[in-house]
């Protein structure tokens, strides 16, 4: 066959998987259809995205009905309150969940009891960690879409190379974790770090060394920071001590700018770090770049040897004064629905298949699209990839999340800026901690006056 | 010889002079031809300005009720310390970058203006930076200041210098950053030092070289004086520029992709964002806005005074 006739093929080939896997998710039935009072509904921070959110897109928009307004670009805090400024708020928002806390509590959104009543929306059916962080006064002010895990992801090879055990990598215990490290690490002759033996993902993951000390670093109603807990100073000590068993900040940061970390040349392919905790959506991007790679997931665990694993995601939200709250609650009820997670899964299987490339699945917050996700969709890729596919889908059950504040952002910037501040010498863990505890103390404060 | 020296007019006279012109049908015309640019600045520049002001004296959060404070803003401002971090950082900054960028700029000026056949193409490249977006310069500074293996620190090698960590160490986080968007966005101001240049009268060089002055000479006395209105001009607007600088520095170290902003690379441009963007105080980052302003107009106006001394205009004694 010439080459534009097989292209032909390919194409009527996936243009009719995509049509059968949207007719699929729609057949199974959204509920009663919305009343879009306006004929529009205006979405912020969803503008045109993968296979994966067009092919939920085009079935929640036939869920809705009428003009669905998509601008292009992500969520900006900018954009969104110029909209509000100017007396023209969208009817839905799509944003990080850390972000819907201080937004609730500032008025900004609506709670949508109303919502989940109305549109008989089962929230039991989305994971408790991501509800809990779009929870404010006991109130639920979103919806969540997708669901971010973190396992240490680990070079098997490098393992192999350096006579470390998989045992080893283990921050349940601190002294084997850095003995590994150390084994792990490379230097070249002037000095320079040339591999990562083990990057504890400062200042990202804080939030997950403290709780593997035992320490929560907001409280659940999130109105009191512990961010100077003895637990908390000890975690970040170590992470630390971490990094200045494998040259320092210096040296590390500037070895780590160097990855890359998308192409098929990352840091995994040419064995430029033994191990490191990251979340699961990294996975796929090993499997597209370079799915001959030879890796293990495993799981974060506490002192106690329990799993942890620290989630984030996004989620809907509709703004106080949104003009179409009805069908903005249809769109998020139909975006993040079993059905339709489970058409656009199949969708994105078949596609990777057509093209020949793994499928490591989608991780929603929806506890049973992601149980049905991988029993339907997943096909087997390699043991290594296999494993840690079944590592994320079992992390899950040990989720903790930062429950939503008045003062969300405040409070990341407390705990960001004090990590960074240790991380370039300029405090000790101690004196950077108590620095931003009381920052974060006065910004909740200030938030809940 | 006495020479008589026509008194200066007054503020009285200016005024009316002024006035008198819209007597006159070419100062309707500039006014017409003014008028759009008038507009945007009305509505675009002095209307948020003064908006600005007014929300300093409030906690203006756009999307709760907004309350006066009278003064407790700027109260605020002047005692948080990340307001000093940040000033002192933005000052060092711009003392390092300006200079340096005039320097850069005007040695790739004298280059240029020497260079014949291939001037045009020279030209081109030096502007070419100027062209890509600030975000990007952002990105490569990242890459070519990396401590271990950025473009720089190999060089210095070679040379038997072992670089610093640019991007890391907090003492060095700024003059690398002074270099990297100074020296990236010279282009602009070549182009104005290079027509400069071309404008020194040739009889003046002549009547040095006969004289027997060096080319240095030539440089610091006929050049220099002759040219000091653009090196004025190319100073207060990378003064300005440098004390509000934002972009670059955002993207390398404050962007979510890369949370690695320290009290080192605090720059007030980007607290003022933080404050109004991220944390929604609005009405306190007006304040420090108002304070930024008022500190550039006191610098532009130091700038403006000592410049009496050493800026030369043709037709002025």
């Amino acid at each position: 066959m010439q080459g534009w006739r097989k292209a032909l093929v390919l194409a009527t080939m996936l243009a009719s998987i995509a049509v059968l896997a949207v007719t699929a998710g729609l057949a199974s039935a959204h509920g009663n259809k919305a009343n879009i009072g306006n004929g529009t509904l205006n979405i912020m921070g969803f503008g045109k995205g993968d296979d994966v959110a067009e092919t939920r897109a085009a079935i929640a928009s036939k869920v809705v009905g009428g003009t669905i307004n998509r601008p292009s670009g992500s969520f900006n805090d900018q954009t969104f309150l110029a909209a509000v400024a100017s007396g023209n708020p969208p009817d839905l928002v799509y944003l990080d969940r850390q972000k819907v806390g201080s937004y609730a509590a500032k008025g900004a959104f609506m709670p949508l009891t109303s919502c989940i009543k109305s549109q008989k929306i089962n929230m039991k059916q989305y994971r408790q960690a991501a509800v809990n962080e779009i929870t404010y006064k006991n109130q639920i002010y979103g919806i969540p879409e997708f669901y971010d895990v973190r396992t240490i992801l680990v070079d098997n090879k490098v393992l192999d190379q350096s006579g470390v055990s998989i045992g080893a990598l283990n921050p349940a215990k601190p002294a084997a974790l850095l003995a590994a490290a150390k084994k792990m690490v490379k230097f070249d002759s002037n000095g320079n770090v040339t591999r990562i033996g083990f990057d504890p993902k400062m200042p990202e993951f804080f939030p997950l060394w403290a709780k593997a000390y035992g320490v929560d670093i907001l409280s659940k109603d999130g109105l009191h920071a512990n961010l100077n807990a003895p637990g908390a100073v000890k975690a970040l000590t170590y992470a630390m001590s971490l990094i200045n068993a494998q040259g320092g900040w210096n040296k590390f940061k500037s070895f780590r700018d160097t990855w890359d970390f998308f192409g098929s040349d990352n840091q995994v392919q040419k064995n430029q770090v033994g191990a490191w905790p990251m979340e699961q959506w990294y996975y796929n991007v090993l499997a597209s770049g370079s799915p001959d790679v030879h890796i293990t997931a495993l799981q974060f665990r506490n002192l106690k040897n329990q799993p942890i694993n620290y989630e984030t995601g996004s989620a809907w939200a509709i703004p106080k004064g949104a003009k179409n709250p009805q069908a903005a609650c249809a769109w998020a009820k139909a975006m993040t629905s079993v059905s339709t997670w489970m058409a656009a899964a199949r969708n994105r299987a078949a596609l990777r298949k057509a093209s020949k490339t793994p499928y490591t699945g989608i991780s929603t917050g929806n506890s049973i699209a992601d149980q049905d996700i991988y029993k339907q969709t997943y096909t087997s890729i390699n043991p290594f990839f296999d494993e840690a596919v079944k590592k994320v889908l079992d992390v899950q059950r040990f989720s903790f999340g930062i429950p939503a504040s008045p003062a969300s952002a405040e409070f990341q910037a407390a705990w960001q800026n004090a990590v960074n501040r240790v991380l370039a010498g300029q405090q000790t863990p101690k004196q950077a901690l108590d620095q931003a505890q009381k920052e974060a103390t006065a910004a909740i404060k200030a938030a809940t006056k | 010889m006495a020479t008589a020296i026509a008194a200066a007019p007054g503020p009285l006279a200016r005024a009316r002079r002024w006035f008198a012109g819209f007597g006159e049908r070419d100062t309707w015309a500039a006014f017409a031809f003014l008028s759009p640019w008038l507009f945007g600045f009305i509505v675009f520049t002095s209307g948020p300005m003064i908006a600005s002001l007014v929300l300093s004296f409030t906690d203006y959060s756009i999307i709760q009720t907004t309350h006066n404070v009278g003064w407790a803003n700027y109260h605020n401002a002047l005692h948080d310390p990340y307001v000093r971090t940040a000033m002192r950082n933005t000052f060092i900054y711009t003392a390092i970058s300006v200079p340096l960028h005039v320097i850069v700029a005007l040695w790739l000026a004298s280059l240029l203006a020497r260079v014949g056949r291939f001037g045009g193409f020279f030209r081109t490249a030096f502007y070419l930076p100027q062209m890509s977006p600030s975000v990007a310069t952002g990105i490569l500074y990242l890459l070519i200041f990396n401590g271990s293996f950025g473009v720089l620190n190999v060089a210095l090698r070679y040379l038997h210098i072992s670089g610093p960590y640019w991007t890391t160490d907090p003492n060095w986080v700024k003059p690398g950053l002074a270099l990297m968007i100074s020296v990236w966005g010279v282009g602009a101001s070549v182009v104005i030092f290079l027509a400069a240049i071309k404008g020194v009268p040739q009889h003046l060089y002549e009547a040095a070289a006969m004289d027997g002055a060096s080319s240095w000479r030539k440089f610091r006395d006929v050049t220099l004086p002759m040219i000091s209105p653009a090196i004025f001009f190319v100073v207060i607007i990378n003064t300005i520029n440098g004390l509000q600088t934002f972009d670059q520095v955002y993207t390398a170290f404050f962007n979510q992709s890369t949370p690695y902003g320290t009290n080192a690379s605090l720059m007030y441009a980007i607290y003022i964002f933080q404050q109004a963007f991220s944390f929604l105080k609005f009405g306190y980052a007006s304040a420090l806005s108002w304070l930024l302003f008022l500190v550039i107009a006191v610098i532009t106006i130091i700038q403006i005074v000592a410049s009496r001394r050493f800026v030369y205009y043709e037709g002025q004694r």
